[in-house]
């Protein structure tokens, strides 16, 4: 909608959303203060809301109880929609039946009359019509086997009807589902078949499993997972195993040359320039003294039993191999030599 | 195997409702959140759009490293979040080096991103630094007038979409009946070079004039900053034409038992059900009024005067 002023430039005003815009403005040269600035830009500012408030209250008006209302036109800027555009429901396999058969909906009432209390019964729900309790007696007919149960079999009837409605509702909401179609308060879950016939429902997986998961089947292609296309959103996988640091090819005599102070570290322990300092010996003692009480104890216990034959049956302790003691006292006893 | 899931609540089914796609669309909720780092003026920036935006916005506080708008792999964590909180205009602020005081402002069509303009704040003054009279504060939630200047607008792509973009985030509720005395604020644009903008937030003062129309005042309340434009993106072909897509007007729902009639003009039917005069109860039932507690008392009457003459008579 174009509105022509006194100046003669048109304005583009859109009255549907209070909106105007004037495309023939322009800062011939950049005013020099912010508040010249500020000024001009309110300026035009109020002529263009001016020019909407023009067609705003001209248009026709009600009274109420707060202050005049108006009916706003509809908004002429085109918008893009923030959601698609609801699809149709696609007509189900029984409507679909109806329309090639002609077969029209009848209304039913909530009450039917029913002939054997002479009431008006409900059509479904508590007391109603042909319930399947209310049934005294069945009639044997010829084609009846012998010693089946004709309520039993009443209710497995009715119990299959039901299943068969509930997979025919399941397939029409999937194909609604595959047009995008689905009503709003219906969502379609997966579950999975359970395996030997066990009851229970799958455990849900965690994140960290599946990514573990993934990571173990990205381990098994060729490359190790290190190529693979990533999914958008998807974490580099995580380092499995032991974090190994190399030290670097080329370094500096600096402070701490790491490859000097490593193989010092690595002689030490093994010539023991500093034994002492390498045998723990608190954990030595206590090892000892443990060693000694388990064998007292041993000993007291076979002499209660004494029976020589059991002493035979009985594993002999001695030829377990002795520990981290004998370590540094042999490289002592080699280096004494 | 598929299961079929529904909401066993009235409250879950009139929520899904609400966010189900809809014929035509009620307003647009907006997202604002921010990046790693973040300075002093872009927290004032947020919240002061969160303040303007208060019926239909949701702000995040948490930082959010992994939210990189421009790139193809940045933006799942922001369709996951309009996902769930059911927006589909986002403002996303961020500072770095580079980029200082950077703002995405960004669209989602179905949950998906749409298109992206980002531009930078300078200049921004807060709501607390204008003084002006506070009776004549905008009221929130108001619609605004909004007011674009500047031949910039027309003639340069990144403003023409800033503009787009702008009008659908200051743009509010589209309503159909506008009350006008509540019409108190407007937004000013201002395009002052091929790549600056200038925004500012003012309340509106209608003052009298000769005619019905008011003659208006802007009087600057709220902030005011200059927008640069940085980098913008635009949505693709197929993608626009599909969300600028609207259904054909719904031919309107015949009202029942109204009909018209080229003499008589609209004419309406009303069924009246039988009336049973004798049976409808009467208003104000007297307890010495009600039939079978007249005759009742009679019958009793007429038994005792039986019996006394009985008596009197043996």
């Amino acid at each position: 909608m174009e509105m022509e002023t006194e100046s003669q430039k048109p304005f583009h005003v859109d009255v549907g959303n209070l909106l105007a815009f004037n495309p023939f403005h322009n800062f011939p040269s950049l005013p020099t203060s912010r508040e010249e600035l500020v000024k001009e830009c309110l300026q035009e500012g109020t002529k263009l809301v001016q020019a909407v408030a023009d067609s705003l209250f001209n248009l026709p008006s009600t009274e109420d109880v707060d202050g005049p209302l108006v009916k706003l036109p509809p908004p002429s800027t085109k918008l893009p929609r923030e959601k698609h555009l609801p699809k149709p429901k696609p007509p189900t396999k029984w409507e679909e039946f109806a329309k090639k058969k002609g077969i029209q909906k009848r209304k039913k009432d909530k009450v039917v009359w029913d002939e054997q209390t002479g009431t008006w019964k409900r059509r479904f729900g508590y007391d109603r019509v042909n319930d399947d309790k209310d049934i005294p007696i069945i009639e044997a007919k010829m084609t009846d086997e012998p010693g089946a149960d004709p309520f039993a079999k009443r209710q497995d009837d009715k119990k299959k009807r039901v299943e068969k409605q509930e997979k025919n509702r399941l397939q029409n909401l999937k194909q609604a589902a595959k047009i995008g179609a689905l009503p709003s308060h219906v969502q379609l879950a997966a579950t999975a078949l359970p395996i030997t016939g066990t009851q229970a429902a799958p455990k849900k997986v965690t994140k960290d499993e599946l990514g573990n998961v993934a990571g173990m089947a990205a381990t098994s292609t060729a490359s190790g997972g290190k190529f693979d296309r990533k999914l958008p959103g998807e974490k580099p996988a995580k380092k499995q195993g032991k974090h190994r640091k190399f030290l670097p090819v080329v370094e500096g005599s600096g402070i701490g040359s790491r490859e000097k102070e490593q193989t010092e570290n690595v002689l030490n322990k093994l010539i023991s320039k500093h034994s002492h300092e390498i045998l723990n010996v608190g954990k030595a003692v206590t090892m000892y003294n443990v060693k000694k009480e388990k064998r007292a104890r041993n000993k007291r216990s076979q002499e209660g039993k004494s029976a020589s034959a059991t002493n035979k049956l009985k594993p002999k302790k001695q030829l377990h191999k002795n520990t981290g003691k004998k370590g540094p006292g042999s490289s002592k006893k080699g280096k004494a030599k | 195997m598929m299961r079929i899931k529904t909401p066993k609540n009235g409250r879950v089914r009139r929520e899904l409702e609400k966010r189900a796609p809809k014929l035509v669309e009620t307003g647009k909720k907006t997202l604002i959140l921010q990046g790693t780092k973040t300075s002093g003026t872009l927290n004032g920036v947020l919240s002061e759009i969160y303040h303007l935006k208060k019926g239909g916005a949701v702000r995040f506080t948490r930082k959010n490293d992994n939210i990189r708008p421009f790139e193809s792999g940045g933006e799942t964590s922001l369709e996951f979040f309009s996902l769930k909180t059911d927006c589909s205009l986002f403002v996303y602020g961020s500072h770095s080096k580079k980029r200082p005081n950077n703002l995405v402002i960004g669209r989602m069509y179905d949950h998906h991103v749409y298109d992206l303009v980002e531009v930078g704040v300078e200049n921004f003054k807060s709501i607390e630094s204008f003084n002006y009279d506070k009776k004549m504060a905008p009221r929130v939630g108001s619609k605004p007038f909004i007011a674009f200047v500047g031949e910039g607008f027309e003639n340069v792509d990144e403003l023409k979409h800033l503009k787009e973009v702008l009008l659908d985030l200051l743009r509010g509720e589209v309503v159909e009946n506008i009350n006008l005395a509540g019409v108190d604020r407007a937004y000013v644009c201002t395009a002052i070079s091929s790549n600056k903008v200038y925004l500012t937030h003012c309340a509106l003062r209608l003052k009298k004039s000769g005619t019905v129309v008011p003659r208006m005042e802007l009087v600057e309340v709220g902030p005011s900053m200059d927008l640069v434009v940085r980098r913008h993106r635009l949505p693709n072909e197929g993608l626009r034409k599909e969300a600028m897509r609207t259904a054909k007007d719904q031919p309107k729902k015949k009202i029942k038992n109204v009909s018209s009639d080229a003499i008589e003009g609209t004419i309406g039917k009303i069924y009246i059900p039988d009336q049973k005069v004798g049976d409808v109860a009467l208003p104000n039932k007297a307890k010495g009024v009600k039939r079978e507690r007249r005759e009742a008392k009679k019958k009793e009457a007429n038994e005792r005067a039986s019996k006394k003459q009985r008596v009197e008579s043996e």
